[in-house]
This record gives structure tokens, sequence and C-alpha cells, in this order.
């Protein structure tokens, strides 16, 4: 037990740290960056509780936040993120029943569902953070295509992560 | 209570999660500073907004009143309006009626055309035969005299000008009550000559020029300027004296046309006399 909140707290800390030192300042292709330190959000146990989640996903956001300059931006989209988590983990069945204790990873319970379950919440993140980016809903549709293709590269980080990370194991 | 706290437990997840991103975005607001500009944009305009529609609501519902105190407003304006005060008034200031008889009737006027370039300068006035402008009404300004009426037509008269050549009024110097004659003589349009004071008379520059009233057309003592120069030519028995005219011919734009009453009785007495 005390392993594992020592685990979350250090992916806590390297995330942000990853984020903040290397990922921000990819800009591929002028203005796509992985936001990938959501992994935390997506990788936390199942059966965390809501209320934890929330001030979980604030802290990590707002941690985000004061190292790249945007105060509040990434606070509001990882809350709102982790506020869907559990509908979207109901929406997406899995085979396999949803083990207490357990992390939600790709060798558990493969890769489609991994795949749906970080698409979709990396969306909803992205869609949330673009549009407090934007400030505006004059552009709704440029910022939709904007957190689309972010989110596209963002998933991609992160299956690619999983795959390195969880094999070496 | 109960009810209350059981509300507040059943959706505590959703408060805390709208508790949360409120003060995210707040953080957002007061952070960013294009967000902030944003924000502050947006609310000005809908708060414009909100004061404008019930401004114009409230104004709706005070139409009348405001009606009302724009058309005061509109009637305080046109009373201050010197074109509207002169178009619409017809006559009459009193001058001297230590008679107890009104011997001046004075009305006021706008030149609408003048020149001072010419030998034979004429000004016309917006005051005609229908507001009681006639021929041989005395013209002055409140700097002096400026000329008399020598035809009217209905609405209009035409006043020749002091500085016309053919101009002769009866003058009197003011402090010993020489009378004399004021001619204009060309050049300048700020001087005129006084002619047939005798050099016997003591006269010096800066002595003031007034009408004598003798031609019953102007009032006594309206001025008409002051002394600029005196001179004796050899072997004359007048002076030749420069006389600085009161009025400024080329500014001139308000005028009185000075009708006398009595006129017509002074005329008749004197033609009387002259066929006896």
């Amino acid at each position: 037990m005390n392993n594992l909140y020592i685990r979350i707290s250090l992916r806590f800390l390297i995330l942000i740290l990853v984020q903040v030192l290397l990922l921000n300042n990819i800009h591929f292709l002028g203005n796509l960056n992985p936001y990938a330190y959501i992994i935390f959000i997506l990788l936390l146990p199942f059966e965390t509780p809501r209320a934890v989640l929330l001030i979980l996903a604030f802290a990590l956001g707002l941690s985000v936040d004061v190292f790249s300059n945007s105060l509040g931006m990434h606070a509001a989209a990882c809350v709102f993120a982790a506020f869907f988590r559990p509908g979207v983990m109901r929406l997406i069945t899995s085979r396999k029943e949803y083990e207490p204790g357990v992390e939600p990873s790709i060798t558990d319970l493969g890769f489609q569902w991994f795949f749906m379950y970080t698409l979709i919440l990396t969306g909803l993140h992205h869609f949330m953070l673009f549009l407090l980016e934007v400030f505006r809903f004059s552009d709704f549709f440029s910022t939709l295509w904007h957190s689309l293709q972010n989110t596209i590269f963002t998933v991609f980080v992160i299956i690619l992560s999983q795959y390195i990370f969880y094999h070496k194991k | 209570m109960r009810n209350l706290f059981n509300f507040f437990w059943r959706h505590s997840i959703i408060l805390l999660f709208i508790l949360l991103e409120t003060f995210s975005i707040i953080l957002v607001i007061n952070n960013n500073e294009y967000q902030k500009s944003v924000t502050f944009a947006w609310t000005n305009e809908q708060t414009g907004k909100i004061h404008s529609s019930y401004n114009s609501l409230w104004e709706y519902f005070n139409l009348k009143k405001i009606n009302k105190e724009l058309a005061a407003e509109n009637a305080r304006y046109r009373s201050l309006s010197p074109s509207a005060f002169l178009k619409t008034d017809t006559v009459v200031l009193f001058k001297k009626d230590t008679l107890y008889r009104q011997q001046y009737q004075i009305l006021s006027a706008h030149v609408i055309s003048n020149t001072t370039n010419i030998s034979a300068n004429y000004l016309q006035l917006d005051k005609g035969k229908l507001q009681g402008v006639d021929k041989d009404m005395a013209v002055i300004s409140p700097s002096g005299v400026v000329g008399i009426v020598v035809n009217a037509s209905q609405n209009f008269s035409w006043v020749m000008s002091l500085i016309n050549k053919e101009t002769r009024i009866s003058a009197r110097v003011k402090k010993n009550g020489q009378i004399g004659t004021i001619a204009w003589e060309g050049g300048s349009y700020l001087n005129a000559a006084l002619k047939d004071i005798p050099t016997h008379v003591r006269i010096a520059r800066g002595d003031t020029i007034v009408t004598s009233g003798y031609s019953h057309i102007f009032p006594q003592g309206e001025i008409i300027g002051i002394i600029k120069d005196v001179e004796i030519k050899p072997g004359e028995h007048f002076y030749n004296i420069s006389v600085r005219l009161g009025v400024d011919f080329n500014s001139l734009a308000l005028v009185y046309v000075i009708k006398n009453l009595l006129r017509e009785e002074q005329i008749k007495l004197e033609e009387a006399a002259k066929n006896e």
C-alpha cells in the first residue's frame, strides 16, 4: 500500500518535470505539444475516490501551470478530464473486470480499451485547455480542430510511453 | 437543514468539480493578460448592453417628460439666438419721452449687404416697410451713426452709408456745441471730414463729435466719432477737421433703425414758416 503512494507521488513529480522541461518545448509542426502529463490522471487506481481524483488533478494541473506561465488553464482542463474519468470507464467496457488496487494499464486491459480511454479523456482535457487558451467561442471549430490534432499527438506519446515503461518492468 | 446537508453530500463531487473549475477559471482570468482583457471586454460589452437597454426602456417611459424638457430647451435657445430674436421682434424701444410723448421708435435690424470700398457705399437691412422701416429714418449702431434709409421695400431697406460721398449729416462738437457737417470725402472708411467749423472756435484732437438733431432724422447726441486731426489752411475761415468714425463699417452687423415720430409735424411747421 505504501509502495503505491510512493509510486504515485514520484510519478506526479517526474511527470511534471518531464512535461515542463521537455514536452512543453517540442512545438511539433509549430503549435503541437504533447501534454502527456495527464497520464497521471489516467493511471490512478480504479477505486480512487472521485473527490481525491479531482483534487489530485487540480494539483497536477496547477503545478504544470505554475511552470508554464498559464495559471489556471491546465488546472481547469485536468479537473475537467478527471471529473469524466469514471463515466468514461463505465462507457467503455472491458472483457476484464476492473480490479481494486490495480492501475489501468495497456498490459492488463488491452490496447483497444486503453486507446479509447486515453483518446476520450485526452480529448476532453485538450478541448478544455484550448478553449481556455483561445478564450472565445467565435473560433469554436478551429479550436476543436486544433485540440483534435493535439489529442492525436498526445495519445501517440502516451501509448508509446506505455509500451516503453511497461515492457521494461 | 438535514435535507440540505444531504443534498450537498449527495452532490459533493459535482460541487467539488464546480468549485475547482471556478477557481481555475478565476485563476486564468486573473493571471493571464490576454484572457483578462477578453473577459473585461466581454463583461464591459454585456453591462453596456444591459445599461443601454435599461436606458432606452427608461427613456421610453419618460418620453413625454423628455419631450417637454427638450421643447423648453429649444425655446430657450431660440430666445437666446440673436437672429431669431431680431426676426420676430417688431418695434419698439422707447427713447426720450421727457415730453411724456414718444418721439423716437427704435427697431433692430441686421445688415445683409454692405460695401466700404467704393465712393457710393450703401447698406441693405433685413427690415422693410412691413416692419416699419421707411425712407428718411436714421440708422445707428451701438458705436455710432451708420447712415440714412433712402429706400424701403416690403421686407428690406436700402441705407445710404455715412461713408458715401453724397451723405451730409449735421454734427455738433460735444464740448462746446459748435455745429458743423459731417461728410465723407473718399479714402479710408475709418475717417470722415467735419466741415463748417469756424477757425475762431477752439478745437482739439480727441473732441467728441455727436449728431445735432437739426435734420429731424437723427436724435440729438448720437456719437459720430472723435477728432483725429485738425488743420487750418492759409486764407480759409474754416478748419479742415478729420474725424475718426466710431463705427467700423467693415464689420457692421447689427444696427438700429430710428423713426422720428414727430418728424411730419416738424417738417410741416418748417414749410408753413417758409411759405409765409
